[in-house]
């Protein structure tokens, strides 16, 4: 699951020690509290937060698993912005962002509208439907999208072909693998967002959709001036997470181009960033190189986060 | 739309178009999975005619015994049993356990090591796969299950949603109470606290399970022999004997998929209030 950005309550201050408990009772709850907590944060440190510095650190070396680690500063930087391959899946990673996320975002703001509906049948499966491609495994769905958007056998181009268009090579194709691959990202978490928007519109009273449709707000009124405002704080949070999830797209792309899976076909066409990253580390065992590209990741991941915070204020302010 | 006088409109009226949207948003969230059981029980031959089957074929048995002989997909599905099942599990008493920690106890820096957990869902770890790889070999890990379980048990989010669930359910004076009769915080929360807390620990558990047996990137890198791949990757394996049968991976991904619609049949319900719940109150 995603993570949240809830407004933190304070914790309950803790019961006052009833003065009959034995102080070893309090030094044992403190303890046993510590013992609590110790496995999550241990966890973190091995094996989140570590790992994490340690990309900074590792991408200052050229640095073969089984040979040498040599220091050489910045030099993978210099470079990473200097190779073209680098820019070329930067860019692919961006274009398959925007591709899967706006449509994703607006179909869930409207779903979401029409699921919150009082006297709407059914509504337990729909929601429920709804959910079902976020159960189904990225593996699983891209090599069905694969063959539903395959040149020669693909149900798609056989429907194109019925109206007359020439097959698509979806795959060996910039734009093509692009949409094929931001198409099975919207199939996967469309749901979701739309259950995520739900959630925070059934926490708006019902009597504010109702006294608007009686002062005669029409529904794409009520959709404009209810729905999106009350939504706008969740929407900047997927926003947030999407862009992260976009940042990381790897396991389509290596699936969709069966023959060259490592850069996504043969012109690294939809070659992402962290198959990118995954290529050099584990493909060539630069494992230098390849953390450079982490903490661009990284970084990519800071400025787009702070550029929505900042897009979002702005907005606010504005109104 | 605009009219002279505001029509008054009865708010429950759905319009038809809203099923409408609604019908086509469930097509083509179930059209995949229905075209995977096609292609898995077809042919090749019939799988690549056009116009396309829509009748599942009787092929089926014949490529589920070519994946068996091209990867022991058996053993993949377990394996992906034995880590989903270890995450959801793991995941649902720890988190419990640190949630209820920071909900019903007292202790020096709680409110600041609270914030630090918060914090911790803020870094993308997923970034760090090399160094990641690096530790599991130091630690002789690569290759084996347990380097996929063991980092799978931290979860932020199910620390926090836990004790988001305990300080609303569950009230001080229960905690009290169960102190002066001379509980120790561990009989306090196995006794007390965990049964009123289950249904929402078994949510988390379940969306820990579904992430653990999708999971690709980290297994993708981190195993190595046939007999220790989880279903996802056996899918991967599949695909490379590509020119073998076209039905081969579909039929893997129909394998390795099925068991958790049946799972979300039954339970998925509970996954959808979990989300309805608010993971996210804005």
């Amino acid at each position: 699951m995603t993570a949240v950005t809830a407004t933190l309550t304070p914790a309950p201050s803790a019961a006052l020690p009833p003065p009959a408990s034995p102080k070893g009772r309090r030094l044992g709850e403190r303890l046993s509290a510590y013992a609590y907590i110790a496995p999550f944060f241990v966890l973190f440190a091995v094996f989140g937060l570590f790992p994490f510095a340690f990309t900074f650190y590792v991408a200052l070396f050229d640095w073969n698993p089984i040979g040498d680690q040599v220091f050489i500063g910045a030099d993978n930087f210099t470079r990473m912005f200097a190779d073209p391959r680098f820019w070329n899946a930067a860019g692919n990673t961006v274009s398959i962002w925007f591709l899967s996320t706006v449509p994703q975002l607006l179909l869930a703001l409207v779903l979401a509208h029409v699921l919150n509906h009082a006297r709407l049948r059914f509504a337990l499966f729909f929601r429920m439907s709804m959910l079902i491609p976020y159960v189904t495994s990225v593996a699983a769905t891209a090599i069905v999208f694969a063959q539903l958007f395959d040149r020669d056998y693909g149900l798609l181009n056989w429907l194109l072909g019925l109206v007359g268009v020439e097959p698509v090579d979806f795959v060996q194709s910039t734009w093509g693998s692009h949409l094929l691959i931001a198409t099975m990202v919207v199939w996967r978490w469309f749901g979701y967002t739309t259950l995520l928007y739900l959630a925070s519109l059934q926490s708006v009273p019902r009597a504010v959709f109702e006294a608007a449709a009686i002062d005669g707000a029409g529904p794409w009124q009520r959709f404009r001036h209810i729905t999106v405002p009350s939504l706008r704080p969740v929407i900047i949070f997927t926003v947030v997470t999407s862009t992260i999830g976009g940042l990381q797209i790897f396991t389509e792309p290596l699936l969709i181009a069966s023959g060259a899976p490592l850069t996504c076909g043969a012109v690294r066409q939809c070659q992402t960033l962290t198959l990118f990253l995954y290529e050099q580390g584990f493909g060539q065992f630069e494992f230098g190189y390849g953390s450079a590209i982490g903490v661009a990741l990284f970084a990519m991941v800071v400025v787009i986060a702070a550029v929505n915070y900042l897009l979002s204020t702005r907005i606010k302010a504005d109104r | 739309m605009t009219t002279t006088t505001p029509r008054r409109r009865r708010p429950g009226r759905v319009r038809w178009w809203t099923y409408l949207l609604l019908a086509a948003a469930t097509v083509a969230c179930l059209f995949p999975l229905y075209w995977m059981f096609i292609v898995a029980t077809t042919d090749t031959a019939t799988a690549t005619r056009m116009p396309p089957e829509v009748v599942p074929g009787g092929n089926f048995l014949h490529l589920v015994g070519l994946v068996l002989e091209t990867v022991p997909f058996l053993q993949a599905l377990l394996n992906s049993l034995a880590v989903a099942t270890a995450i959801g599990v793991g995941q649902a008493v720890l988190c419990a356990l640190a949630g209820f920690a920071f909900a019903k106890l007292s202790f020096p820096g709680r409110n600041t090591l609270f914030l630090l957990v918060v914090l911790t869902m803020t870094v993308p770890t997923q970034l760090s796969v090399i160094p990641q790889y690096m530790i599991m070999s130091q630690l002789g890990w690569v290759d084996t299950l347990q380097a996929l379980i063991v980092p799978g048990l931290a979860s932020a989010f199910g620390i926090f949603w836990m004790r988001q669930h305990i300080t609303a359910t569950i009230s001080d004076e229960l905690v009290q109470a169960a102190t002066i009769d001379g509980a120790n915080t561990w009989q306090v929360f196995w006794r007390i606290a965990f049964p009123i807390v289950r249904p929402a620990a078994f949510v988390l558990g379940l969306f820990g399970f579904v992430t653990a047996w999708n999971d690709f990137l980290w297994p993708f890198i981190v195993l190595k022999s046939p007999e220790r791949y989880t279903a996802q990757i056996a899918i991967k394996a599949l695909q490379n004997s590509y020119d073998v049968d076209l039905g081969l991976a579909m039929s893997g991904s129909f394998l390795a998929t099925i068991p958790l619609v049946v799972l979300f049949v039954i339970v998925g319900r509970r996954m959808v209030a979990g989300i309805l719940e608010g993971a996210f109150k804005g």
